[in-house]
């Protein structure tokens, strides 16, 4: 149950233009930042708003022209859309019902359905009385047991809070491993993305940006939007070996040896910082103006300005020690062994 | 009911006048409503002279031109709480269930109407109600023989003239029902 679609819808002043697939079991997460286009490009799929160009076929078959009734694309919407007049029980058997299954038999299959996902107890709840993890499952349980053949998913997790969602994620990663068709996951979350995608398409202003694995995606940033999603700085410059030059003339020096257009990476925590100019191994240092300081988990961020803009991970301690505060000069250094250079083109 | 949904959900052109053309017999005089409807479907109407010669079906004056002219005068009435209920149902319930493989029909028949049935409900009274009520165009169009279109409103104008005390009784027997129904509804207005 492959998917291999090219989606283009043309709005005034925005073009949606992405080419997706994914293999049957795979799990592929389109991450962007709102306004990408990503929620559009799940509608396209399913059908709820046409083509303007491209192709959707999925096992061979084209069904772009198809309305959403006949596609069996199962669809989880970012606020489930669970239907306020009928019970757990009822919403999860519409999908069987749309089939000609028999009611009693179409009940048994909800049922199980809604065991599966830890609600059996739920059944006979209106949507109004279940929370929000609760209603997160009734509506996957209500998309799967349509048996469709494609699953996408809404920002499945967005409207939950922090604790239910730890729970309703790890919950939603089973459930998507033993689904055996393709499923396309929209998110803007990258935790949501990394933990329960196999493969991440990160999409921006329309397009495509980036590809690839979580590894990938994490360590070779393609663009600022990805690195700060994944918390490194990123640049762009000219190598000639283990130099790369960046734009205003400033010099880093890398591990590995490349030639031509290529990005720098760093994480924050691999920035040094010191009262007076270090003397010794780091191969990198220079001068920074310090222009805000912010918590991040245990440590300081320190967002720099001078030659290059660079955020710094420190230890609390020794923002006290260096007496950090905006305006405040400072000596920062990298180790070469610390920033990846890798092919820009 | 279907006027309702097409003005609710579809995007056409000439949707404004269609809606006007819906709602004008709420503010038309009903006796202008009358002959409007005698000019339409007279013998020699527009289409009462199709209807009378291919099927020698005659409205005026009529039990059944009494129905067209009081479904001319009442429906705004349904048409207008219906749509308004369709305006403020989710659309985006009938999308969930064609990702179902609901038809467009199941959606409705299945979603959409239950959403909306207090607001059919409400129309469908109102609509009820204001048929009762009825006077000018029905008994403009469709006459006031006693046994075949007279309507209470009417026996209570008749009764008027012969008769205070019958008009009388007539009277407080159609204020008791109204006032008994659209109690009701308020009801239903405010739990719903």
């Amino acid at each position: 149950m492959s998917l291999d679609a090219r989606l283009i819808v043309r709005r005034p002043g925005f073009t949606l233009d992405i080419a997706l697939g994914a293999a049957p079991g795979e799990v592929v997460a389109l991450l962007g930042p709102n306004g990408a286009g990503k929620t559009t490009a799940l509608r396209a799929l399913a059908g709820l708003i046409p083509l303007d160009d491209g192709h959707v076929t999925l096992d061979g078959a084209r069904l772009e022209k198809a309305p959403p009734e006949l596609r069996r694309i199962g669809v989880v919407f970012q606020d489930y859309l669970l239907f306020p007049h009928l019970t757990a029980l009822d919403n999860v058997a519409f999908g069987p019902r749309c089939r000609r299954v028999p009611r009693r038999e179409a009940r048994e299959q909800a049922r199980d359905w809604l065991t599966r996902v830890g609600l059996a107890d739920a059944v006979r709840k209106k949507p109004r009385h279940l929370s929000g993890g609760q209603a997160q499952r009734v509506a996957l349980a209500r998309a799967l047991a349509a048996e469709p053949r494609l699953l996408l998913l809404d920002e499945p997790l967005a409207a939950l809070d922090a604790r239910t969602r730890l729970e309703t994620r790890a919950g939603l990663r089973g459930h998507l491993a033993s689904f055996p068709g393709a499923t396309i996951l929209v998110t803007h979350d990258p935790l949501d993305a990394l933990m329960l995608a196999d493969r991440l398409v990160i999409v921006e202003d329309g397009r495509i940006v980036q590809t690839g694995d979580a590894a990938t995606i994490t360590a070779r940033p393609r663009t600022d939007y990805v690195a700060r999603l994944v918390g490194l700085n990123l640049y762009r410059g000219r190598a000639d070996g283990t130099t790369v030059l960046l734009p205003g003339d400033f010099a880093l020096v890398t591990a590995d040896p490349q030639e031509g257009d290529v990005f720098v990476a760093f994480a924050p925590a691999a920035v040094a910082l010191y009262a007076v100019r270090p003397e010794g191994s780091p191969r990198n240092t220079w001068p920074a103006t310090v222009t805000a300081v912010a918590r991040h988990g245990d440590a300081l961020r320190v967002e720099l300005a001078g030659p290059i803009a660079v955020a710094a991970d420190v230890t609390p301690a020794a923002a006290v020690q260096l007496g950090l505060q905006p305006g405040r000069a400072v000596w920062a250094s990298l180790k070469a062994t610390e920033a990846t250079a890798y092919p820009a083109g | 009911m279907p006027l309702a949904w097409v003005l609710a959900r579809a995007e056409f052109p000439g949707r404004r006048l269609v809606r006007a053309l819906v709602t004008v017999p709420l503010v038309l005089p009903p006796v202008v409503g009358g002959v409007a409807l005698l000019l339409v479907f007279g013998r020699r109407g527009l289409v009462g002279g199709w209807l009378d010669a291919t099927f020698g079906v005659s409205l005026p004056f009529s039990t059944a031109g009494v129905v067209v002219a009081e479904a001319f005068v009442a429906m705004p009435f349904l048409v207008i709480s219906v749509e308004g209920a369709l305006r403020g149902a989710d659309a985006r319930y009938e999308e969930a269930a064609a990702t179902l493989g609901a038809t467009r029909w199941t959606a409705f028949r299945r979603v959409t109407l239950p959403l909306i049935a207090p607001g059919v409900a409400a129309g469908g009274v109102l609509c009820w109600a204001r048929a009762l009520g009825e006077f000018g165009a029905t008994i403009t169009f469709a006459g006031n023989f006693p046994g075949r279109t007279q309507t209470m409103p009417l026996a209570v104008y008749l009764a008027l003239e012969q008769d205070l005390d019958a008009a009388i009784v007539l009277s407080l027997l159609l204020l008791v029902v109204s006032v008994a129904i659209l109690a009701a509804l308020r009801d239903r207005w405010v739990t719903s």
